[in-house]
């Protein structure tokens, strides 16, 4: 088994149920990810998509699923040829409660086949995890656009 | 946020941070190698990073790993830059890279 290429934690004044449902529901995704809705019954086993008005950005299966404890899936950026010819990668969410606070750790694995989406996943993820932290904190995510992350080709 | 300004007002843990920055998911021995630091202190700065989570440690195997977290760095940008001004800063950035690499 590889180790994986990259490790996010981050601390959220919440509990591990509202976290879950950022993470799985799209009404939330919407607002720190980028705008992006989950097209999933996240079944174990069902396909999984990160789509935006309705065009898939990001594919992959369903892994894990354990609310509100693990929840793991397979991905995939398609958006682009170039992304679209790599292979799948792998990512898991650990949450963690240590009393007031959620620890969330994020792990993103699996890129032997996946040179490109290493560089925009490394950009991407910081942002997206302190802005599900600002939403669950303060009610309001934070509106970064994708061009200020600066991945090329995405 | 303290925590952070502290854990980085220092060299050696800066540098820490850069080993792992270069190459992450490092264990102790792998992060003391080459370094004019005993264990100890790399043990004793890794726990401050950690405490700042500027470093996340996760088992693997019998090992333990240790990640450079860019999350908290990523949240004291958010809260002084303003969004508008990333694009403009990125750029400055990115100028600066390209010249300083010119100077090489």
């Amino acid at each position: 088994m590889s180790k994986p290429e990259f490790v996010y934690v981050t601390y959220i004044e919440t509990t591990p149920e509202k976290l879950w449902q950022a993470l799985t529901d799209s009404a939330f995704a919407r607002q720190y990810w980028f705008g992006g809705e989950f097209q999933t019954d996240w079944k174990v086993g069902s396909p999984f998509a990160l789509a935006k008005d309705g065009t898939p950005s990001d594919i992959g299966t369903v892994l894990e699923f354990d609310p509100p404890r693990r929840l793991s899936y397979t991905f995939q950026h398609v958006l682009t040829t170039d992304f679209r010819n790599e292979r799948p990668s792998k990512v898991v969410f650990m949450l963690e409660q240590h009393g007031r606070l959620v620890k969330l750790i994020l792990t993103h694995e699996d890129f032997a086949g996946a040179p490109r989406l290493l560089d925009a996943v490394s950009k991407g993820w910081p942002a997206i995890m302190s802005s599900l932290k600002s939403l669950l904190e303060t009610g309001a995510a934070l509106a970064i656009p994708t061009s200020a992350l600066g991945i090329e080709g995405v | 946020m303290d925590d952070v300004f502290k854990a980085l007002a220092d060299a050696s843990r800066r540098a820490l941070l850069d080993r792992l920055h270069a190459r992450n998911g490092q264990t102790l021995t792998e992060l003391c190698d080459g370094l004019a630091m005993t264990r100890q202190a790399v043990t004793k700065h890794l726990a401050i990073l950690e405490a700042a989570n500027l470093v996340a440690t996760i088992r693997h195997g019998r090992e333990k790993l240790h990640y450079l977290n860019p999350v908290p760095i990523h949240e004291i940008g958010e809260r002084w830059i303003r969004k508008f001004e990333r694009g403009k800063l990125a750029a400055l950035s990115e100028l600066k890279r390209q010249l300083e690499r010119r100077d090489e």
